[in-house]
């Protein structure tokens, strides 16, 4: 193991270690702390000039009630849950199926498809913008949660293929052949045999996706207005033009937006991890 | 055989029976590749299209040719959100030897420790629009913990971090290392568990410690985590886009975009829709963008053809 193992060292550096932890943390957090500490603060310590000392009474808590209930924001978290659970729930279906396909058979085209989504997932959003926005609008879509999802999920697809196909990849081989001699028709082999084997890798990737895309803030901004069909996180900039300077209510606001990830990565950590190293670091 | 035929496959059977293996490839790719090619492959190419013509978005679009690319020379602030580009790419390195620390830093085997882990990743997982609006709060001018600080040792930023036409950049790019660090960070961790343990220790009874044997035992093996970190690190700052907006909007002074805000800014802001102009920049982004991405496939290539 690398660096040596804290406990063949000496006491001393023990200590030191245990110590050093969570000052190091905290300096690591200390600008999310500080947001942490302003959403619990009453506006009059924000009047009275007062930013960084402890709130000055517990009046701090109903910012959270106004985000709750005299703002936008119940409906933005709606429309980020619509836009991401079904994007979602596309990704998985149409990936398992392309990851399928590009890990099990091999044909000519095999590799060059997979290429060609490998290198889809790693376009800038702008060379797709104009045309993915005339896209939407013409099949009028434009300002809907439906457009927004179509495109994530399409988009999407490079990357979970990516990952859905390493993963089938990786399968035992044998599996697959021995279904066949048993002459198992070819959409029952991917339904019976392969797609069980794939949960842990559609837990992994529909963590990560949902992360993405509830954090995705370019192509809200592109392919939606308004609170009718904007998630979250354009919404929060809206929400900064209606609260101006009202620091409380705006920290107050990103925590909530920020949360359901956070839950996210919490609950499923070992899930989101294995994600993240495309299944390529183990 | 025969058990295996349902119903519903029955009418079926014949061709497709005999050439199932070969066909069904197809059939799984299809809806994939027709989501991929009608909103991926194809814009691409619309894109390099809508580059020579200019077209407001709604009226007809007039074929200049090169025009457009020709304006870009000229543009001063093409050529400062080149730069800055420039700068996010150098800079946004940086993540990764950072990230390599800090990971090294945390693996250990102490109480609690996972829990530091998490809390160290925490910053990858909130969104970049919430970064930026922590960050700006921290660099605030007035009350700002960043200004404070620097303040402690005599030192001061005019118009503060966000407000001045030289820091800016610097000062989102910090915001922007902040998550990044934290994803490189927990590739590395990652990594560091499947180090193969013998060979550190053959290293160690050969007198190797401390960066000796961080460069020569423990960063070669390290390498696939390196190359994700690579490619992820690179194409987050090409796709930089979500703190430039919240934070700055491009300024002071247009000091602070790139090429992905500029060219938003240019199609589909205030300053109306010039959607050849824009697509032009679009153009120049993705091929610098594509520079990189025929290195991840090469190496991905070179991969595949070493498993086989």
């Amino acid at each position: 193991m690398f660096p040596t193992p804290i406990e063949k060292r000496t006491r001393g550096w023990q200590i030191g270690y245990q110590a050093m932890l969570p000052v190091v943390l905290i300096a690591w957090l200390l600008p999310l702390l500080a947001v942490m500490l302003f959403s619990i603060k009453p506006e009059a310590d924000f009047v009275s000039g007062n930013y960084w000392s402890l709130p000055s009474n517990l009046d701090g808590f109903n910012n959270y009630y106004k985000v709750f209930f005299e703002s936008d924001m119940p409906k933005y978290m709606w429309n980020s849950i619509r836009i991401t659970v079904p994007t979602v729930i596309g990704c998985m279906i149409l990936s398992s199926m392309t990851g399928f396909a590009l890990g099990v058979y091999r044909f000519r085209a095999n590799l060059w498809i997979f290429f060609m989504f490998v290198a889809g997932n790693f376009v800038p959003f702008q060379i797709l913008m104009i045309p993915v926005r005339d896209l939407t609008l013409d099949i009028g879509l434009y300002n809907t949660v439906q457009g927004l999802v179509l495109f994530h999920i399409a988009f999407q697809t490079g990357f979970c293929t990516l990952f859905m196909r390493n993963f089938i990849r990786a399968l035992p081989f044998e599996l697959i052949e021995a279904a066949r001699v048993e002459g198992i028709a070819e959409w029952r082999i991917f339904w019976y045999v392969v797609l069980p084997l794939m949960k842990p890798a559609l837990a992994a990737m529909a963590v990560l996706i949902f992360t993405f895309i509830w954090n995705d803030y370019f192509w809200a901004v592109v392919l939606t207005q308004g609170s009718e069909a904007q998630p979250v996180t354009a919404g929060i900039t809206s929400f900064n033009a209606q609260f101006r300077a009202a620091y409380h209510l705006m920290s107050a606001g990103s925590i909530v937006a920020a949360l359901p990830p956070v839950a996210m990565f919490f609950l499923m950590q070992k899930h989101f991890i294995a994600g993240l190293t495309l299944g390529a670091v183990k | 055989m025969t058990n295996t035929a349902s119903e519903f496959d029955a009418p079926k059977r014949g061709w497709y029976k005999r050439n199932e293996i070969a066909v069904t490839p197809f059939l799984f790719l299809l809806p994939g590749v027709f989501f991929f090619a009608v909103y991926v492959i194809y814009p691409v190419f619309q894109s390099f299209n809508i580059s020579l013509y200019k077209w407001d978005g709604l009226g007809e679009a007039d074929f200049i040719g090169l025009k457009n690319y020709q304006k870009l020379f000229e543009d001063r602030a093409f050529e400062t959100s080149l730069w800055n580009n420039l700068k996010w790419l150098v800079l946004y390195l940086l993540a990764i030897p950072v990230g390599l620390f800090i990971s090294l830093f945390l693996n250990q085997k102490v109480v609690g420790i996972r829990l530091y882990k998490s809390l160290f990743f925490f910053p990858f997982v909130i969104s970049q629009i919430v970064v930026g609006l922590v960050f700006s709060w921290f660099y605030d001018p007035t009350f700002g913990i960043f200004t404070k600080l620097i303040g402690l040792v005599g030192l001061e930023i005019k118009g503060g971090v966000l407000g001045n036409p030289t820091a800016v950049t610097y000062g989102i790019i910090a915001a922007g290392l902040w998550p990044q660090t934290a994803y490189c960070m927990i590739l590395y961790l990652t990594g560091l568990n499947s180090v193969d343990p013998e060979q550190v220790e053959a290293a160690r009874l050969d007198g190797a410690k401390g960066w000796k044997m961080l460069w020569y035992v423990i960063i070669p093996q390290l390498k696939p985590a390196t190359f994700i970190a690579f490619v992820v690190t690179v194409v987050g700052a090409l796709r930089s886009f979500d703190l430039i907006s919240i934070m700055t909007r491009g300024g002071p002074f247009g000091q602070s975009r790139v090429l992905s805000y500029y060219m938003f800014e240019k199609a589909l802001s205030e300053y109306g829709f010039r959607m050849g102009y824009g697509a032009a920049i679009a153009v120049v982004l993705f091929l610098i963008m594509l520079v990189f991405i025929a290195y991840f496939l090469w190496s991905m290539y070179q991969e595949e053809k070493g498993a086989h």
